[in-house]
């Protein structure tokens, strides 16, 4: 378990050092500070927008998600029966053509930041064909698999092999589906500023899933 | 009178955020059906939970009539006992208390006890509560496929639970994967919504460090559910492989019924290490709204400021943090390296600490207080004694070599349901006495909800004081019937049927509660806004029970903490939270 515990660990620290900063010097009892404005508190702690706060909470959720299912890999790794896979050379490709989504999709947020639209109509395309490029490389990787008679049920290390690359292409169609809604927006051409929020999310949960897809392949490489 | 002018930016921060935008229903169905104002998401959470949970009521009670006078009802062979133990288990645990104290008191006092017009994510939120539906719809099916629901223990070990030969081995355990796994999706929607609503949609003025307890403990128990529930999610999900497509992630080499199975090599261990990471801190999941929610009762109850609000604040934290490092104390048994097992054992006690900060604060917020012994008081007095007792049986078990011997024994199950399932009730039935007249603006029957108190705080003691004697004997649990066995005297069966009787009055006596919640809310007393004379935020809206939107024109603005009450050379006995400094204080007011 010590992958998640390190993930646990730094999480909590940080929880526990921002609430501190919070909280450190209030005495909330005292005469003196009743009515005034601790902090200046207007009505929400971070400067971010509720949504977007609402997919770091999300992504911390995602990473310990991963992180147990590493621990779980490299527990179960030391049994005996192990057989390591050969991982299929395709990978390299994929995650090239992810790396590509993610450097689009941030060209798409600094464009919509700057209101080129004609450009982030591109970036936007663009960063969406290479991320279904990375799904259909990873369906190429499992069916080269199957030929291959590598299935599931053969062995642990196959198993965990299609487990988590199905459980990140997952994430990934999530984050597919809301690219969807803002091309589509995009399309019709309505206004940059009603699309520059999910191009922000977007891009934020691209590279998300583009650490956590290098974390995986170097486990994978590695073993 | 002289009338008294404040300038409100004189004392809060001028609004960083603007008003909520609030979604208007237009049909039945969206006002009632699939509402996305969180009180009434939350009372369909409420009703849900308490419903299969009243489900698991009549199983335990099952479980007891077994237990008294084994052999009394044909049905109850050993497949159906080991079926209903588990079911009871799982239902209690996941789909009545987490769903209840989240699901239920989350969404009606987090937007209210802020501050805040609704959830930040009201559509998110009403999905939340419609995948949780379905969780238990496809759990309560699981009753009905052939071979029934799952018999394997509610911690699912496998390899027994996915092979022939345990109850519910095919469908049983397959739907109540999924369920698991649907309900840990539909809480991450609603506990999204919980953490960001706290950070995010305070009112004015309403600086961490104001925020009710009940409020700290559901937001820390919500961060530990975020992170603690994908270790349930993944496990899940690698046993339903090892089930459907014959993975062996858990399952190792193993001859059923002679034959030999495919499996190979799993580690049920990892099983275990994984199951327990989401189960330890399930129990603070549990614990610490109960935590919150129990100061809070204390508080207002007693007329007193809650003792050492900011250590409470500290130790909800630090419980919440160390609950991450506790988990293999549920696996001693398990073989596991001696040292390790030391090191469980010593973070087990670290986490007393903090507990028992909690416990003395509470007693010592007590300390001449002006004591009202409503019905809500009492429930949250029975609850320290009750868990004060469990905590304690958990030093017990916390220790390698004392756990050993009493390892799957009723001294096990006596400690954990005085622990996790009595303490956390009591205080559930307490909340509802305190926030009933909110929700419904009536008050419950005073009388009866004494006589339920006494009869449930009292019977619980009969059922398991006993209970921890039994295990000391050396009975174990999950055990259908024990016969000819030399080193469990005859009267373990009186004592079992003394524990069943008791039991049986427990769970009839909740049927007063029923009938109390249904005939309150036609012919209760009126409650008026503020029966309780409390300083929170939920008890200063212009309506009651609070329209949509929760504070009529304007957002209350918030001066104070949440725990003035008896001040000297004030007014009142108490000031809410939203009384401006120069009101409160007498002064200007009192000089006519």
């Amino acid at each position: 378990m010590t992958a998640t515990l390190i993930f646990m660990a730094v999480l909590m620290i940080v929880v526990a050092w921002w609430l501190l900063k919070q909280t450190m010097d209030t005495q909330p009892w005292e005469e003196s500070s009743m009515g005034a404005i601790i902090g200046g508190h207007g009505g929400r702690s971070f400067i971010q927008v509720d949504k977007k706060l609402g997919l770091f909470v999300f992504l911390a959720v995602a990473t310990s998600l991963f992180s147990l299912f590493i621990s779980a890999y490299m527990m179960r790794m030391e049994l005996g029966d192990w057989r390591p896979l050969k991982d299929p050379s395709l990978l390299w490709a994929n995650t090239g053509a992810l790396v590509l989504s993610s450097v689009a999709m941030q060209w798409a947020r600094s464009s919509s930041k700057h209101g080129q639209s004609s450009r982030l109509r591109y970036a936007v395309l663009l960063a969406g064909l290479f991320a279904f490029a990375f799904m259909f490389g990873q369906w190429q990787a499992w069916q080269q698999l199957d030929t291959l008679g590598l299935y599931a049920y053969a062995n642990p290390a196959y198993a965990f092999f299609y487990l988590m690359t199905g459980l990140h292409a997952l994430h990934l169609i999530g984050g597919i589906v809301v690219w969807c809604l803002a091309a589509i927006k995009l399309l019709r051409g309505v206004e940059l500023s009603k699309v520059n929020l999910s191009i922000e999310l977007c891009a934020v949960y691209w590279h998300f899933l583009l650490l956590i897809w290098i974390i995986l392949f170097g486990l994978l490489l590695s073993t | 009178m002289a009338i008294v002018t404040h300038d409100a930016d004189e004392y809060v921060a001028p609004a960083a955020i603007p008003e909520m935008e609030l979604y208007h229903p237009k049909t039945w169905l969206g006002r009632y059906v699939f509402s996305q104002d969180a009180k009434v998401i939350a009372i369909q959470y409420a009703c849900t939970a308490i419903a299969i949970g009243l489900v698991a009521l009549v199983m335990s009670l099952l479980i007891r009539v077994q237990l008294g006078w084994p052999g009394a009802f044909d049905f109850i062979d050993p497949s159906a006992y080991i079926q209903l133990v588990t079911m009871h288990g799982m239902i209690m645990v996941v789909y009545l208390l987490t769903a209840l104290f989240l699901g239920g008191f989350g969404n009606y006092l987090i937007p209210l006890m802020v501050g805040a017009r609704d959830m930040v994510f009201p559509y998110l939120n009403m999905l939340s509560f419609w995948v949780y539906f379905v969780a238990v719809l496809v759990l309560v099916a699981s009753f009905f496929v052939p071979g029934g629901s799952s018999g394997a223990g509610w911690t699912l070990y496998p390899p027994q639970a996915i092979l022939p030969g345990t109850p519910g081995s095919d469908g049983g355990i397959i739907l109540m994967l999924v369920s698991l796994v649907l309900f840990i999706v539909g809480f991450t929607m609603g506990g999204l919504n919980y953490v960001v609503t706290i950070l995010q949609a305070r009112t004015r003025g309403m600086t961490l460090m104001r925020m009710p307890l009940t409020i700290w403990g559901i937001f820390m128990a919500t961060v530990l559910a975020l992170l603690a529930f994908p270790a349930l999610f993944v496990s899940a999900i690698m046993m339903l492989l090892d089930k459907i497509i014959g993975t062996s992630f858990f399952m190792p080499a193993i001859i059923s019924m002679g034959e030999q199975l495919d499996y190979s090599g799993g580690s049920p261990i990892l099983f275990q290490h994984l199951f327990w990471f989401f189960g330890h801190p399930e129990v603070y999941i549990v614990a610490l709204p109960a935590f919150g929610i129990v100061s809070d009762l204390l508080s207002i109850h007693a007329r007193k400021n809650i003792f050492g609000y900011r250590m409470m604040v500290w130790a909800i934290i630090i419980i919440g943090a160390l609950s991450f490092i506790v988990w293999a104390h549920h696996m001693y048994v398990s073989g596991m390296n001696p040292y390790f097992g030391f090191f469980f054992a010593t973070t087990t006690l670290i986490i007393a600490v903090p507990t028992a900060i909690k416990v003395y604060n509470w007693v010592l917020t007590l300390w001449r207080g002006n004591i009202r012994l409503n019905v809500p008081m009492l429930f949250a007095i029975g609850f320290i004694f009750t868990f004060v007792n469990g905590g304690l049986t958990g030093l017990f078990l916390g220790n390698v070599t004392i756990d050993l011997p009493l390892s799957d024994t009723m001294f096990v199950v006596a400690h954990f349901h005085m622990v996790m399932a009595v303490s956390p009730v009591l205080v559930v039935f307490g909340a509802i006495y305190h926030w009933y007249p909110k929700m419904t603006g009536r008050m419950l029957d005073d009388t009866l909800g004494k006589f339920h108190f006494w009869v449930t705080f009292l019977g619980t003691y009969a059922i398991y004081y006993p209970m921890h004697y039994l295990g000391f004997l050396g009975v174990p649990r999950r055990y259908y019937a024990i016969e000819g066995t030399n080193f469990i005297p005859e009267s373990a069966a009186s004592l079992n049927e003394f524990i069943s009787i008791a039991a049986i009055v427990v769970g009839a006596v909740q049927l007063v509660f029923i009938y109390n919640l249904f005939i309150s809310y036609y012919r209760g007393k009126e409650a008026g806004d503020n029966p309780w004379e409390a300083t929170t935020l939920e008890w200063q809206t212009a309506e009651t029970p609070p329209q949509h939107g929760n504070f009529g024109e304007q957002l209350p603005l918030v001066y104070r903490w949440a725990y003035d009450y008896g001040v000297p050379g004030a007014t009142q006995d108490y000031i809410p939270q939203n009384v401006p400094p120069s009101k409160a204080s007498g002064g200007v007011d009192n000089a006519e």
